[in-house]
């Protein structure tokens, strides 16, 4: 088991998330960061549905109740054992009592740390993940939350360390164009994919609330409401969009006027208040003739 | 029909209104599209999500779904919850659509609804059936805090908070039926498709 002495500012479990039940207002959740967290099950040999803990801005300090092999990813940050130095992205060992310690990252937000055989909190519709929309899952660690850890281990890992690169400093991200693009007016889409968009303060697991130029309509009215994906930037009437992540709600009656392709949705999850991001038309839509019969 | 993009990931179905979304869910329910992994009805579209990208043939395939569901409607028994009619915005109700408290109720326990789509919270299920001269709109400030079970109305639709949480609509009642439970299968007990009645009592 791992027993949490400190959580810093949130850290949640996660896994893939529970997709298929959007129709009775549940939502996916899962790690926001998708890649990053398949590395670290990857770096301990987890298998992939194992869960993990994602540890936003760092600050996490948790204490192995016995021998246990951990691997952190995402946004990179210092890691120490029992005050010393040990490696980021590469499998480390444990041993019984051995303090683990994530410091601040240096870039990026969420940092993803797992352990052989995955955290073993009971699953909630077949997920372990914490919902923080809805609160489904377990909630938030806090210190003397103690995690059980699981069997859903595979081979032991042969790798030795993963070299990946910081999350960019400016991320451009690559947009398709939404359903409702036409409720909003021409200069909308330009500014969209032209202007430079400051990430806001109450950006969360939910999604990003961003500012820049005010994106103005080109239709009144309500739009009923429907169904959103991650990804999706909708554009509620005060003309500031929501970049939707892991936990956004099922439905929203606002228009989505573009949808971030999902090989850039990690981007998007390792922005912090106050990054600067850029969006561009990502370069064929997936399908065409799509129009009225 | 139209068929809208929505990313690398999904496609969103337009229809004219609830029964043809009923019919459009259906018809995905028994024939998936290849990868289908979410289907989420709402008022007048269907979210298809899908595990990778769209193509023109799943465009196509969509268009060429039945506008009227040939099927027989789901087979689903009907659903008595009972409600007692004891909501703070009851008396306003009334009075907004000209009827006296004890008439709205014959009427509204009268219907028999049919739940749409979901979404909002887990569990909440958007009611349809609802006569247009019963249509209130929500509230002007929304409240804070709805018990769970309370039992709403706001536009066509009627509706169940499953859990205490902020709302607009206007409350006419409670229920003590559980709407979601993660340890039941299936966890909400109004899932879209089903038929609901509400008989006064608690």
């Amino acid at each position: 088991m791992l027993t949490v002495l400190a959580p810093g500012p949130l850290t949640t479990v996660q896994d893939r998330g529970r997709p298929g039940h959007a129709a009775i207002g549940v939502t996916r959740s899962g790690a926001a960061d998708a890649p990053a967290a398949e590395l670290a099950n990857r770096l301990v040999g987890n298998r992939p549905e194992a869960a993990l803990l994602e540890v936003t801005a760092g600050g996490l300090r948790v204490r192995a109740g016995r021998t246990l092999l951990v691997a952190v990813t995402g946004a990179p940050v210092p890691v120490e054992v029992d005050g010393r130095p040990a490696p980021f992205a590469a499998p480390t060992t444990l041993r019984a009592g051995a303090v683990l310690a994530l410091g601040p990252p240096r870039r990026g937000l969420r940092s993803y740390l797992a352990v052989r055989g995955g955290v073993d909190v009971p699953p909630v519709l077949g997920s372990r993940s914490t919902d923080t929309l809805s609160g489904l899952g377990p909630p938030p660690l806090t210190a003397g939350t103690v995690l059980p850890v699981g069997d859903l281990a595979g081979e032991e890992p042969f790798v030795d360390v993963a070299p990946v690169g910081p999350p960019p400093d400016r991320p451009v991200l690559r947009l398709l164009p939404g359903p409702r693009r036409d409720w909003l007016d021409d200069a909308a889409w330009a500014a969209l994919t032209t202007q430079e968009w400051v990430v806001g303060p109450d950006s969360d697991r939910v999604g990003l609330r961003l500012t820049g130029p005010r994106l103005g309509r080109a239709r009144d009215g309500e739009l009923p409401s429907e169904g959103l994906v991650s990804g999706a930037v909708q554009v509620p009437p005060d003309g500031a969009p929501v970049l939707f992540l892991a936990d956004h709600p099922v439905t929203g009656g606002y228009p989505v006027l573009a949808v971030v392709v999902t090989a850039d949705l990690p981007l998007a999850a390792q922005l912090r208040p106050g990054d600067v991001l850029r969006f561009r038309a990502a370069g064929a839509a997936p399908s065409r003739g799509l129009g009225s019969s | 029909m139209r068929v809208l993009p929505y990313g690398d990931r999904a496609l969103l179905v337009e229809v004219d209104g609830t029964a043809a979304v009923a019919g459009v869910r259906r018809a995905l329910e028994r024939a998936p599209l290849t990868g289908q992994r979410e289907l989420v009805p709402a008022a007048r579209t269907v979210l298809v999500v899908l595990d990778r990208p769209p193509t023109e043939l799943d465009v196509a395939t969509l268009h060429r779904l039945p506008r009227h569901d040939a099927a027989p409607p789901d087979p689903a028994p009907v659903i008595t919850l009972p409600v007692a009619f004891d909501g703070p915005d009851l008396a306003e109700v009334a009075a907004l659509v000209g009827r006296s408290v004890p008439d709205l109720v014959a009427v509204v326990t009268d219907v028999e609804f049919t739940v749409a789509f979901g979404g909002f919270a887990p569990g909440f299920g958007y009611l349809t059936g609802l006569p247009p001269e019963l249509h209130v709109p929500r509230r002007a400030t929304p409240r804070t805090r709805v018990p769970a079970g309370a039992v709403a109305l706001a536009g066509p639709y009627a509706g169940i908070y499953p859990r205490a949480s902020p709302g607009g609509w206007q409350l006419v009642g409670r229920t003590a039926a559980v709407l979601f439970d993660v340890d039941r299968e299936p966890p909400a007990l109004l899932i879209p498709g089903a038929r609901v009645r509400f008989r006064e009592g608690s």
